[in-house]
């Protein structure tokens, strides 16, 4: 058993001991790392000096009696989208391969606050876009139950170094299934708070009225954890709501008895794979047997979701993109004939195909004209679809499906057909658009496949979803199951 | 100008007022002017991957007190939008602005044109970020950009096409000038470029009613390229009407050096700003205890303080808008009113003297050391006959070049009045001995003589001599 499989409790009680110590805990993290990432590509800079000085700092205050942090000493990924300051942030992109910030996001200050040590930022797909990692501008991520697949994406990166056990565990962000989708895909659990629960100060934005930090991890105690650490007002986002942060760990008793689950029957219907249906269904079942009652329901908008997420994802990311034009950072093209030139040349070089097409997207559906046939009706079947989630909660606390229509497909199947690539989120986006919590929880293994379960609660309820997905995981042993990695 | 008498000229104004908030409206910098460049600047203004904008309440704030002082309706809900377009003085490039939910609309202000008061229609006004600034290197060798300037909060106010001359243009602009003056939200310096304007103009037959086509005109960067920049292109435009042309739609540049408008680009090269609502701001509210707050705050406005000194001072309705046009004068005017109660002498002494030095030496009134105290005190003393009118002349000067109070001038320099009928008259009885001659001609009925025996008088006395008692006690004498 890994260093990596305690319980986050019983490994700060042997910190405590001085059993084992911080510098430890990172070096496993560095090794595994070493002798896995050539396989997976979860990495795209390791801050190995700095998590070492880290380390022998936390280690001196081992023993002596100060407070110690809610994630004291524990190894840490973060997404390569979260700013850190002196420390390389690319976004997966080209157009970031030199840049260093010179600022620290919130969720990193308030990790620093928590004493967790930051190993090094994970692969994604280039600016959060896409849902295989296969959208890195530097290595695609190799799923570490089969390497021939994909680890699903954005957050590739973070799914895949807490599923091959190189970190405790990492921060994702999700904008349309970004968290979710990829913790389904590589047997982890993924959640994604509230829209405005956690601080969006130092995410590289890619569509700003969806985008979510969450953690990524091995289960849902140590998802608790996280999420307790970086919820939470910020004045310096404006988005960010100014609510009280209950105990999440006071949620994780594995009482659900009375809870009321609506089964969303759009959810179960067409182009889920039948082996991804079965699952869902024994896992209600599992809730059926702890003293929960589910029921059909209906989220009649949920045809229209992708179409709206596309157009509204892609206009705030056109905008939110604008800023990487070569004059003040990033990639800047070599002697330009003039401005139009410098612009064309920096963003042709520094963005990738996947980028480049969204933005052309959010740059049509915004243009004079255009706008009131495309980005306007989208943010009014937004509305549609969070009326859809604001009735079934009227009647229900908690909404589960699966997290994804499939399991992770291969690396290249589906890179040529965009669409069909899409229609991957189908299943989260609406969550998304609706701005309401979500965790995705291993619920099973379809030929040798981890399935994902989305657990899917009421706005700022994140209670009642870890409780829901911790009882859950307290009756099965998915959770525990590891990938087979040399 | 015969070629202007069968045209109508239209004009809208586009004026940017810069906000002297302390610090940038969607982050902590200074808005201070003239740091050195890229000094006032952190991530977050200067558009690094991550940032995220937090609104300036005091910004909205004088947005609001802005948009009431000119009679606009004040929004109970507005929104932030982004401008999107791309430009190395825009780090985001986008700007953030208000779309559709200003924070004002429908206002208006009156002006006085040869006389007549007029009123201007406001179409809007809102509150949006300032871009940086950029200098193009001689040569084509490339171009510098100063970000210390993006991020002030800016004020768009943009007024209905009611103006019908260059010199109506004037008159708002400068109306306008006074009252955000007035409401201190801002410098209002258009050589700093805290005030700029752009004008839309187009012309028309007299007695149609549909609009001409008209130009954007930009690069006006004092009141005199405002009328000059005016003047000249509603002559081009008639010149082309005249001549059976057609005015094309475009953006033109005034060029102050050439005295002529320039065109930039025309109507297809126009910008598609993609505007949409800015997903990182929130909407405001402004309810009724915000809004009766700060309208509580605006002071008394120019057309206001004008119509008092009409009324408790008795001035001409002329002086009076003259004094009040401009806060600081007007404040001015008001401290000496404390030390004197002649305020038709004040206000004469601050139109004809002051004015007429800040003028010739190209000053502004809080560039010179002298107050309102002084010149009050200073108009008392003649009052007082401590000093003549003619030596207040010269206690003025010191006053206005060094600040001195008039007291201090007076005793420095020796400039009291001699009022003293023994002292004077030892002066003239000597005058009288020294000139038999001129003495000789006036009782001849020469009465010229006497001017040139006062002259000789305030020689001796080196003007300080009271001229009243010079006068009475020589012809005394001379008739005696």
């Amino acid at each position: 058993m890994s260093l990596f499989d305690l319980r986050l409790t019983d490994l700060h009680n042997k910190l405590a001991h001085r059993e084992v110590s911080v510098s430890e805990l990172v070096e496993h993290s560095l090794n595994r790392i070493h002798r896995t990432d050539e396989q997976i590509g979860a990495f795209l800079t390791l801050n190995q000096e700095g998590a070492q000085e880290g380390a022998i700092a936390l280690d001196k205050q081992l023993g002596n009696g100060e407070e110690r942090g809610l994630l004291f000493g524990l190894p840490a990924g973060l997404k390569d989208n979260m700013v850190t300051q002196g420390l390389r942030t690319t976004c997966a992109s080209k157009f970031l391969e030199n840049y260093i910030p010179v600022h620290d996001a919130t969720v990193v200050k308030r990790l620093r606050t928590a004493q967790s040590v930051t190993i090094g930022k994970l692969n994604m797909d280039e600016f959060a876009m896409g849902g295989s990692n296969e959208n890195s501008a530097y290595h695609p991520v190799r799923n570490p139950w089969d390497l021939t697949r994909v680890p699903g994406g954005s957050s590739g990166g973070s799914a895949a170094a807490v599923a091959a056990g190189q970190v405790y565990f990492a921060l994702g962000s999700d904008t349309g299934g970004s968290i979710r989708q990829p913790a389904a895909y590589c047997g982890v659990v993924g959640l994604k708070p509230t829209y405005g629960l956690v601080s969006r100060f130092g995410l590289v934005a890619f569509a700003s009225s969806l985008d979510q930090i969450g953690p990524i991890s091995k289960n849902v105690e140590d998802a608790a954890y996280v999420l307790q650490a970086i919820a939470g007002h910020d004045e310096m986002d404006s988005t960010s709501a100014n609510v009280n942060i209950p105990d999440y760990t006071s949620a994780l008793t594995g009482d659900v008895r009375g809870l009321r689950i609506g089964v969303p029957k759009e959810y179960l219907g067409q182009g889920i794979n039948p082996n991804v249906k079965e699952h869902v269904l024994e896992a209600l079942k599992v809730f059926e047997a702890m003293g929960a009652v589910w029921e059909e329901v209906s989220l009649p908008h949920t045809d229209y979701a992708v179409s709206a997420y596309y157009l509204l994802a892609s206009s705030e990311a056109s905008s939110n993109l604008a800023r990487f034009d070569g004059v003040r950072y990033g990639v800047r093209a070599g002697d330009p004939a003039n401005l139009m030139d410098l612009y064309r040349r920096s963003r042709s070089e520094g963005f990738g195909d996947e980028v480049k097409r969204r933005i052309m997207l959010g740059t049509y559906a915004l243009s004079s004209g255009y706008y009131d046939a495309y980005y306007k009706k989208a943010q009014q079947v937004r509305t549609l679809i969070k009326r859809d989630f604001d009735q079934v909660f009227e009647k229900y606390d908690l909404i589960i499906g699966p997290t994804a229509p499939t399991t992770a497909f291969r690396l290249g199947e589906q890179v040529d057909d965009p669409l069909t690539m899409y229609l991957n989120d189908i299943l989260t986006i609406p969550v998304s658009l609706a701005g309401v919590p979500a965790i995705s929880v291993p619920c099973g293994f379809a030929e040798g496949l981890p399935v994902g379960l989305q657990i899917i609660g009421k706005p700022f309820d994140e209670t009642t979803v870890l409780r829901a997905a911790y009882a859950y995981e307290s009756q099965t042993d998915h959770h525990t199951r590891r990938p087979a990695l040399s | 100008m015969s070629l202007l008498n069968k045209f109508e000229t239209v004009v809208g104004l586009e004026v940017h007022v810069e906000l002297h908030t302390r610090s940038k409206i969607f982050c902590g910098c200074s808005t201070s002017f003239g740091a050195p460049p890229n000094t006032h600047t952190c991530p977050i203004c200067l558009g690094h991957p991550g940032v995220l904008p937090v609104l300036n309440r005091q910004a909205v704030e004088y947005a609001m007190k802005a948009a009431m002082a000119i009679n606009c309706e004040v929004a109970e809900w507005c929104k932030f939008d982004r401008k999107n377009y791309f430009y190395p003085d825009s780090p985001k490039a986008y700007q953030i602005s208000q779309y559709d939910q200003p924070i004002g609309q429908n206002g208006w202000i009156d002006i006085e044109v040869n006389g007549a008061t007029k009123r201007i229609g406001i179409t809007r006004l809102h509150l949006e970020e300032d871009a940086g600034k950029l200098t193009h290197i001689d040569g084509g060798l490339g171009s510098l950009v100063d970000f210390n300037r993006v991020g002030t909060p800016l004020l768009e106010i943009v007024s209905e096409p009611d103006i019908r001359s260059p010199e109506e243009a004037k008159a708002y602009l400068e109306k306008l000038k006074a009252i955000m003056q007035y409401c201190n939200v801002s410098d209002v310096k258009m050589e700093q470029g805290s005030l700029r304007c752009d004008a839309n103009i187009s012309l028309r037959p007299h007695g149609q009613e549909q609009f001409g086509t008209r130009a954007e005109l930009k690069n006006m960067n004092s009141f005199r390229g405002v009328l000059r920049g005016l003047e000249y292109e509603q002559l081009r435009q008639a010149d082309i009407l005249e001549n059976g042309g057609l005015v094309l739609q475009e953006t033109r540049r005034w060029d102050e050096g050439q005295g002529r408008t320039i065109s930039m680009r025309g109507k297809e090269e126009a910008h598609d700003y993609r505007y949409f609502p800015d997903p990182d701001l929130v909407r405001i509210h402004i309810d009724e205890e915000w809004r009766s707050r700060v309208r509580d705050s605006i002071p008394e406005l120019p057309d206001a303080r004008q119509a008092r000194y009409v009324e408790e001072y008795g001035l001409p309705s002329y002086d009076a808008g003259v004094l009040t046009a401009s806060m600081k004068l007007a404040d001015f005017f008001e401290d000496s009113l404390r030390f004197t109660s002649d305020a038709k002498a004040s206000a004469n002494w601050i139109m004809g003297e002051l004015l007429a030095y800040l003028n010739a030496n190209g000053l502004e009134l809080e560039d010179v050391k002298m107050t309102g105290q002084g010149l009050g005190e200073m108009i008392a003393l003649i009052g007082k006959g401590t000093i003549s009118t003619k030596i207040a002349k010269t206690v003025f000067k010191g006053m206005v070049e060094t600040g001195k109070s008039p007291q201090q001038i007076v005793e420095e320099q020796g400039l009291v009045q001699i009022s003293d009928e023994g002292a004077i008259l030892s002066i003239v009885d000597a005058v009288i001995a020294a000139n038999p001659q001129s003495v000789e001609d006036f009782r001849n009925g020469k009465d010229k003589a006497i001017g040139f025996l006062v002259g000789q008088i305030m020689k001796e006395t080196k003007g300080k001599a009271n001229p009243g008692l010079v006068n009475k006690l020589l012809t005394d004498r001379l008739k005696g």
